[in-house]
């Protein structure tokens, strides 16, 4: 077992800079840390590069230039034991509709791979007490595409809490759940923040989310932005005109990139 | 003659005894492959161990073994091949399928046609299979069966989502690659059941049947091996009596098994929209 210190911050970044096939810089010098307790927002517009990042951090991507560091170790260097402490939650979990495990079952995926050896009673206690916290009790038997959008989410959720990490990765959680279960989703990341002591980051492309929830922001479009208390990101009214700018930027390039590789698909009409 | 009596066969002992062990592997597999949208791996696979055979024919090798080295070699050379350059799944179904073919036939036109060893493969020979077949057959499927038992929730997480079993620390490559061996060896096992061309059958229907169940991943595990076993024990008895090819009986016995369970579905689901209609009754009242 690895002999992780409490004292070690939970993520400690250092010039990270990744290139989509070794020509597309996506993250370009990106440096941060995370406390223990922290919740801390990811925002930035689509594109900006908030999943490379989370895919550098759990060492899905390996072909970065500088260091990565998750409670004081090097991610790529002690990658099962640390993410043995780490929940994820991807941006769009690709699952097959008619996949015919019931809740239960999925959410005790999350206790394989990190647990080398668990009973079974400790298994049905641990799942028991995930489907509390994100309340889906009585949705034990259900399959999941019973279930809507929010309640999925939540499932997934449990999934990534059930074997007690100490940091918890969300991508983009809000998107496609609708306003009434987006009020219930606040409260239950601020529950899992507060009560349950997990650090946490969620990434948004929405500053109304990590408005609501966050005590630290870090903002990127490639380069970081800003990176502090989130008061200070949503006190002052430059920084939030130089992130829609930027937004608006992206939007652009996007745009402009877009309209180009149609004009050359077609010619003349 | 009764049902008990056909027991007292010995032909018929093996042929049960081998027909329900192969059904139990091919549909625990076969929950795998569906699920993956992988179903046809199961015939491709039967015809690179076609050209497997016909290897073992044409040099005078035992041609199960042949089989067992030639299919097991293909499918963990085109894992590698889809892993490195991202050919589509259904795409590797036909370079196999069409490979091992080609491979048969080149050898059974050098050795001057088809004998009648082929024919069996092809076509399933259950009623002919000896004691020391049977007995390799239920070493082989327990040990596939366990091996499944001990893996099946890692499996059943990589199936359900790769990416995110991965990060939770499970080797998703390693435990993709024993699966292929796994599927390859239980299909080359099988065919001497159902043969070459209905192989693929008794790996998809029983779990296209069991899903319909909607119950979790344990229990539609569960169901589908019960209506694999179901279908080839009626399936040999209906052969014996009817005097039909076994392998043909049995495959479709699963056929209508499938049928009648969505047939029974959607009686069940044309009498809810009564149940529904109970508040759009109660509203008129209150009118
Ligand atoms: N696998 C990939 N190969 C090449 N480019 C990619 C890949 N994934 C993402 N990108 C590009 O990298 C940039 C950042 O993407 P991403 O990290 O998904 O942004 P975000 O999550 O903030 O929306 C985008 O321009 C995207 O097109
Ligand atoms: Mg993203």
């Amino acid at each position: 077992m690895l002999n992780i210190t409490s004292a070690s911050p939970i993520v400690e970044i250092d010039h990270l800079s990744y290139w989509y096939d070794s020509s597309f810089l996506t993250l370009d010098n990106i440096s941060f840390r995370m406390e223990q307790g922290d919740l801390l927002g990811i925002i930035g517009p689509n594109g900006a590069g908030k999943t490379t990042l989370f895919s550098c951090i759990l060492g899905i991507l390996t072909d970065y230039r500088g260091t990565v560091k998750l409670f004081g170790k090097e991610i790529l260097k002690n990658r099962k034991a640390l993410l043995s402490e780490v929940g994820y939650v991807p941006q769009h979990a690709s699952i097959e509709q008619s996949f015919p495990a019931n809740i239960e079952e999925i959410i005790s995926f999350g206790l394989l791979g990190s647990i080398e050896k668990y009973s079974r009673s400790y298994a049905k206690d641990q799942v028991l007490k995930a489907m509390q916290i994100v309340g889906l009790t009585d949705k034990k038997n259900k399959r999941f595409n019973e279930l809507s959008g929010g309640q999925q989410q939540r499932v997934l959720i449990a999934k990534a809490m059930v074997h007690n990490p100490r940091l918890l990765i969300l991508d983009e959680p809000t998107s496609g759940i609708d306003q009434e279960t987006q009020d219930r989703f606040y409260e239950l990341i601020r529950k899992l923040n507060a009560e349950e002591k997990i650090s946490i980051i969620l990434s948004s492309h929405d500053l109304d989310a990590v408005s609501k929830l966050a005590n630290k922001v870090a903002c990127i479009n490639r380069k970081m932005h800003f990176h502090g208390d989130a008061k200070d990101f949503f006190g002052d009214e430059n920084m939030l005109k130089t992130y829609y700018e930027s937004a608006m930027q992206t939007h652009l390039r996007l745009h402009q990139f877009n309209t180009k590789s149609n004009s050359q698909q077609l010619p003349s009409t | 003659m009764t049902i008990l009596e056909i027991l007292e066969f010995g032909f018929m002992q093996r042929a049960l005894i081998s027909g329900i062990a192969v059904a139990a592997i091919c549909s625990a597999i076969g929950l795998f492959l569906v699920l993956r949208k992988h179903s046809l791996f199961g015939d491709a696979m039967s015809h690179v161990a076609f050209g497997g055979l016909s290897i073992g024919l044409f040099l005078n090798l035992y041609p199960i073994w042949t089989a067992y080295a030639f299919t097991i070699i293909a499918a963990l050379g085109i894992t590698k091949m889809t892993d490195s350059i991202k050919i589509p799944p259904d795409s590797s179904v036909a370079i196999l399928l069409s490979s091992g073919l080609a491979v048969g036939i080149v050898l059974i036109s050098l050795s001057g046609g088809f004998s009648l060893d082929l024919f069996s493969f092809l076509f399933g020979s259950i009623l002919l299979i000896s004691t020391q077949d049977t007995i390799t057959i239920v070493f082989l499927s327990i040990a596939i069966l366990a091996i499944i038992a001990i893996m099946y929730r890692r499996l059943m997480y990589i199936t359900f989502d790769e990416k995110q079993a991965s990060v939770s620390g499970i080797n998703v490559k390693l435990a993709n690659y024993i699966f292929i061996v796994l599927a390859a060896i239980t299909v080359v096992t099988s065919i001497r059941l159902v043969g070459v061309l209905l192989i693929s059958a008794l790996i998809v229907l029983p779990n296209i049947t069991a899903i319909l169940f909607g119950r979790g991943f344990k229990k539609t595990a569960i169901i589908s091996i019960g209506i694999a076993i179901a279908s080839v024990v009626s399936g040999i008895v209906i052969s014996y009596f009817a005097n039909i090819a076994p392998a043909g009986a049995i495959v479709l016995t699963g056929v209508a098994i499938f049928l009648c369970t969505i047939v029974t579905r959607n009686i069940r689901k044309s009498i809810r929209p009564i149940k529904i209609t109970e508040p759009y009754l109660h509203n008129r009242s209150q009118e």
